[in-house]
């Protein structure tokens, strides 16, 4: 470990400290004091916007083609940009040869470490309020080689074809150091424990090595889980160009206040000399945040004078945007006669780069999981020279139930109890790492309603399902993911005189329906219709920090336009004066409703937003606040679960496993919007099938390379894959949620790995414990 | 990609006289060739479109086929004559890529497809096929896709068309033409096991263009079949292929023809098999033991041990589902 990495741990280490004193004082409030310590009122109106399965909005756009993604802003003047990526994991570039391709047709600019101008590093994801970037290495500012896939020229072209074309004219040897690219290797040089945003990835109730031992039941077991690389439909791309010193960027972003926050700190500038705009994203998934490529298309930009267009190619974005990394999991469940859990250990190792925070905390699901008398959970950290891990769709939580899952179905079939049943049993009724209580948990109302749908009890033994030589089999699993709501928020509404509101957050749509259920809201709450409600977003220069990740846009932008609704509120009732109908009334008071604002339980006495701008002569009215922070996630224990049930048929000659059928039942809060809802948990099932049986990014251990950087090869369900996935929901709105809703982008990925290992276990009697569940581990 | 010339051929003659400059490359539908060309693994600096010429299937005078080089894999696919008189060939091509893929590619171009070893397609990664020499990453890397059967210490890729499996069951003529005029090949000696030199990869001569290929009339083929196994249900290269048919007379196997897909550097033609089934019986003993004949020469690698076990269910479950047919 370096003094940097000493430096860094000492001070998270501190920072853990203060915030579990923090988060002791915060459950011990009264919840009155607690943000949804009084219920969203839009909880209880029933008959709204809300709750309606409206198609999306931007669905016109995108189908006919006329929403602009990143790569497609054309600018006056613009180069394309390709990109040379390394081909050793450690060292330095020995020698470096341009010549030809600065000759090539139509080349502008060869960037290397030689002409680069100076930059500061990436801010890291995690260590501030707005850091953004992926890894903090200097970015073409030495000679130093860290990853295998590392950028190491950068090209300008005319066209993309002559920019790529000349890519493959750089002739580059280097003097290879000895690396660190074999998981082993690296366990074995010894591990470190994880940290994830800043708390250790580590809890510890009772001795539950001594409950195991003592246990009457138990299930000890390593179950293993391969890298994963980020496939988005859209890649990665940037068009960016500087006007003096000003950089504007038009971005496939997630992170749009971070990213431009960050490039300022990269390139020594004020933040508000950033602009970043991102109003379409085909897929983020964790990805779109601020990764090498956008740093290097700005410094090429500022060297070449002129706008730069880059985006990355398929290879490109498994070479040098992040991805899930691979995890080695124990399971060890000890329990009773009953089956009532007396030790739960969860712990193992992952993969990590020095120069990332980003140790894929699959304990996560264990810490609230089930109650049991003991725990042990930890995630060790082992050092690889490598690509940055980062963020994929439930990270933890999608590789972490998978192996937690198959335990508890490994102890159901060893103890002869329904795997139901035997969650049921263990289902905590207080959160069993914090004591915090659950703002809303319905795991038994989601497994009884979909075990019925999904018709459970006609399960037969292991092995004793086929047709012709198909072997039919069920399994069920718990998806799980909790509620988020970061710091940062904050939104502006202007509301005009013809009564019509703009809401304005630097929020994110990347597909999800964000910008369809969030107008759906404001309407709503401001008593609109749909159509009187723009909903404005992507672009760092409107109000808040709003990461869209950690599924806690539905929360952030709820809580956020709650509180610019209560500045407006208190405005509207000032200028509506002591002739309105209003008059007297306070903020909590009142609502909006029908054009206007009303009073709750009396709503005869109304005026209109139109009637009370044009008394008080006034074109607009314009408010914007911040939500008070989120210890609500602190004060109750909050999250959402989901009780999947898979289907499988195993081919008993080839081992090819096909999903025939699969039912998701959540339990999420509210539903804002039955339509994008379902796709949000159909898209996170299909992509956790692809997890399953398929997914794996190969990592060549010799050399640190990504042997499969490509479609054809890195596989991810087809839809011949997919069968008809039903979902379900049990609508049961969280009384300390705004809206009553948790976000539901994760959720659906989780738990699925497991209810088809599960279900293969069923089907065959053999149980797979490394991921994917290929035909060979079948045979 | 590195800059080319593009030519589009009137006839085969201009083809190939266009070709004889250096570094030509014939371009059928370019579903493999223009991704090569991405990748900078080929190179050509002229590009001959033979996409227009030989599009015709045409009956033989002997009820059987003549199949021209430019016709589309999906146009073939779909011709009746190969869906009742050769099932296995249409089945086979329609196991393979995309809906759109086989729109495009060639019955020429698919038998020069190359292989999808990932350290071929990798110039960071020594590979003997793409830089003779250079030595070989596939051996104690991954190579869960490649060979256990002709492998060579120099190679151990495996040849991906699902095509050419059934054609190498049905046993048909190739006609190739060029500077030194028209000859025929059969196709069984038309692609070659790596030996040292895996990057020659047919018989091919400078120049030379594949213009039809030729099916004889054989009515064994009008019950056949083919079995893919994949990693996913659609988009993937053969783990294992098996293209079959067999003629059975009063429970005694009186012909067969078994080729493999995903098990060799060619398609291959399994026929150490066949000789063990003739005159055996029509079970399912018969087959397993035939296949195992098959396999007795196979050296697996690292990460591809599972073929060896795979290979022999995949023969005899095609083989008992033919027979099963017929009964």
């Amino acid at each position: 470990m370096s003094i940097r990495d000493h430096a860094r741990t000492a001070k998270q280490a501190m920072q853990a400290a203060t915030q579990a004193a923090m988060t002791k004082a915060i459950q011990l409030a009264p919840d009155s004091w607690m943000p949804g310590g009084r219920p969203d009122p839009l909880i209880f109106h029933k008959h709204g916007h809300v709750g309606q399965p409206v198609s999306r909005i931007d669905g016109p756009l995108k189908v006919s083609g006329a929403a602009p993604f990143a790569a497609e802003i054309p600018l006056e003047g613009m180069a394309y940009a390709a990109l040379l990526f390394s081909t050793i994991p450690k060292g330095r570039i020995a020698s470096m040869d341009v010549s030809d391709a600065l000759l090539a047709p139509g080349v502008s600019l060869v960037m290397t470490h030689r002409n680069a101008p100076r930059m500061a590093t990436m801010p890291l994801f995690l260590t501030g309020a707005k850091a953004a970037g992926g890894d903090d290495l200097p970015i073409m500012q030495d000679d130093r080689i860290h990853w295998n896939g590392q950028p190491v020229a950068l090209v300008l072209a005319d066209t993309q074809e002559q920019a790529d074309h000349a890519t493959s004219l750089i002739r580059v040897t280097y003097q290879a150091e000895e690396a660190v690219t074999s998981f082993a290797a690296a366990k074995d040089n010894g591990t470190v424990p994880g940290l994830f945003m800043n708390q250790p990835l580590q809890s510890r109730n009772g001795d539950a090595d001594a409950a195991l031992a003592e246990a009457a039941h138990k299930v000890d077991a390593v179950y293993r889980t391969p890298r994963h690389n980020h496939n988005p439909i859209e890649l990665h791309a940037a068009t960016v160009m500087w006007q003096g010193d000003r950089l504007r960027v038009h971005d496939a972003s997630q992170a749009v206040a971070h990213t431009a926050w960050s490039l300022a700190q990269v390139f020594g500038i004020d933040e508000d000399q950033v602009h970043v705009t991102s109003p379409f994203v085909g897929g983020g998934f964790g990805s779109k945040t601020l990764w090498q490529h956008q740093v290097l298309a700005a410094a090429a930009s500022k060297l070449a004078g002129r706008p730069v267009r880059i985006m990355l190619s398929r290879e490109g974005v498994h070479r040098m945007v992040g991805g899930r990394t691979v995890t080695e999991q124990r399971v060890a469940i000890g329990a009773d006669a009953d089956g009532r859990f007396q030790s739960l250990i969860h712990s193992g190792t992952i993969a990590m780069t020095r120069h990332n925070m980003m140790p894929e905390p699959f304990i996560l699901p264990a810490r609230s999981g089930y109650a049991s008398r003991t725990m042990k959970l930890d995630v060790e950290v082992a050092y690889v020279d490598m690509i940055a891990n980062t963020f994929m769709r439930a990270p933890g939580e999608a590789v972490g139930t998978f192996a937690l899952e198959s335990a508890i179905d490994e102890l159901a079939v060893a103890m002869g109890i329904d795997p139901i049943e035997l969650r049921l049993r263990n289902e905590p009724d207080k959160d069993p790492s914090t004591g915090a209580p659950f703002s809303a948990r319905h795991v038994e109302e989601a497994y009884r309603s979909g075990a019925e749908r999904f018709g459970w009890s006609s399960r037969g033994a292991p092995g004793s399902r086929k047709d012709g030589e198909w072997l039919i089999g069920t399994g069920v699993a718990t998806a799980t993911y909790p509620y988020y709501r970061m710091p940062g928020g904050a939104a502006r509404i202007t509301l005009s005189k013809d009564g019509a509101a703009t809401i304005d957050i630097a929020a994110h749509e990347m597909g999800m329906g964000t910008s369809t259920a969030q107008t759906q809201v404001a309407a709503d709450r401001l008593g609109l219709a749909m159509d009187q409600v723009t909903f404005r977003y992507g672009d760092s220069s409107l109000p808040g920090v709003v990461l869209a990740g950690g599924s806690q846009q539905t929360a952030a932008i709820g809580a956020s336009v709650i509180a610019a609704q209560r500045v407006l509120v208190k405005e509207l009732l000032k200028l509506a004066g002591n002739d309105s109908p209003l008059a007297g009334l306070k903020v909590e008071d009142v609502g909006g409703r029908d054009g206007g604002l009303a009073k709750l339980d009396d709503p005869d006495r109304f005026e209109s937003y139109a009637s009370i701008l044009s008394r008080a002569r006034r074109d607009t009215v314009v408010a914007e606040a911040s939500p008070p922070p989120p210890l609500e996630m602190l004060h109750w224990s909050m999250h959402s679960h989901g009780a999947m049930f898979c289907e499988v048929r195993v081919n008993a000659v080839t081992g090819e496993v096909r999903v025939s059928r699969f039912l998701g039942s959540f339990d999420c809060g509210r539903i804002l919007n039955p339509k994008t809802a379902a796709s949000q948990f159909r898209g996170g099932i299909v992509m956790g099938l692809g997890l399953a049986l398929m997914e794996e990014t190969q990592f060549d251990e010799r050399s640190g390379r990504i042997m499969n950087p490509s479609l054809a090869e890195y596989h991810v369900p087809v839809h011949m894959d997919v069968p008809d996935i039903e979902v379900m929901w049990t609508d049961i709105p969280d009384p300390h949620a705004p809206m009553g809703a948790r976000g539901v982008g994760e959720i659906g990925i989780t738990g699925v790995g497991a209810a088809v290992a599960n279900a293969v276990f069923n089907a065959t009697g053999k149980r797979v414990r490394d991921l994917p569940i290929t035909l060979d581990k079948l045979l | 990609m590195i800059p080319f010339a593009y030519q589009r051929a009137g006839s085969v003659a201009e083809a190939i006289a266009v070709a004889a400059r250096p570094q030509s490359k014939y371009l059928g539908g370019g579903t493999n060739l223009v991704d090569l060309m991405r990748e900078t693994i080929e190179a050509p600096a002229h590009l001959v479109d033979v996409t227009g010429l030989s599009t015709a299937i045409e009956d033989t005078d002997n009820g059987g086929l003549m199949v021209g080089a430019g016709v589309r894999n999906t146009a073939l696919a779909e011709h009746p004559a190969v869906r009742s008189r050769f099932p296995l060939l249409s089945r086979a091509i329609l196991a393979g890529a995309s809906g759109q893929i086989r729109n495009m590619a060639t019955v020429g171009g698919n038998l020069l497809q190359r292989t999808r070893c990932a350290y071929f397609y990798d110039d960071a990664a020594r590979c003997n096929k793409r830089a003779p020499g250079a030595g070989c990453d596939a051996v104690g890397g991954f190579n869960r896709i490649h060979a256990i059967l002709g492998a060579s210490p120099a190679c151990v890729a495996t040849h991906p068309s699902d095509m050419c499996v059934a054609l190498a069951a049905l046993d048909v003529t190739v006609h190739l033409d060029g500077p030194d005029g028209g000859r025929t090949v059969p196709f069984g000696d038309f692609h070659l096991l790596p030996g040292d030199s895996p990057d020659v990869e047919t018989v091919l001569r400078p120049g030379e263009l594949i213009t039809a290929v030729e099916i004889a009339a054989q009515p064994l083929a009008a019950r056949s079949t083919y079995r893919k196994v994949r990693d996913r249900a659609s988009y993937a290269f053969a783990l294992v292929s098996v293209a079959a048919a067999i003629e059975v007379d009063g429970g005694t196997v009186r012909d067969v023809r078994i080729a493999l897909g995903g098990v060799a550097h060619k398609p291959w033609r399994a026929h150490a098999a066949e000789a063990a089934l003739i005159g055996q019986p029509a079970r399912s003993d018969s087959f397993r033991h035939a296949a195992e004949a098959e396999l007795a020469a196979a050296a697996p690698l690292s990460g591809n041990g599972f073929k060896v076990e795979l290979a022999a269910r995949a023969i005899t479950a095609v083989l008992d589902d033919l027979v099963e047919e017929r009964a």
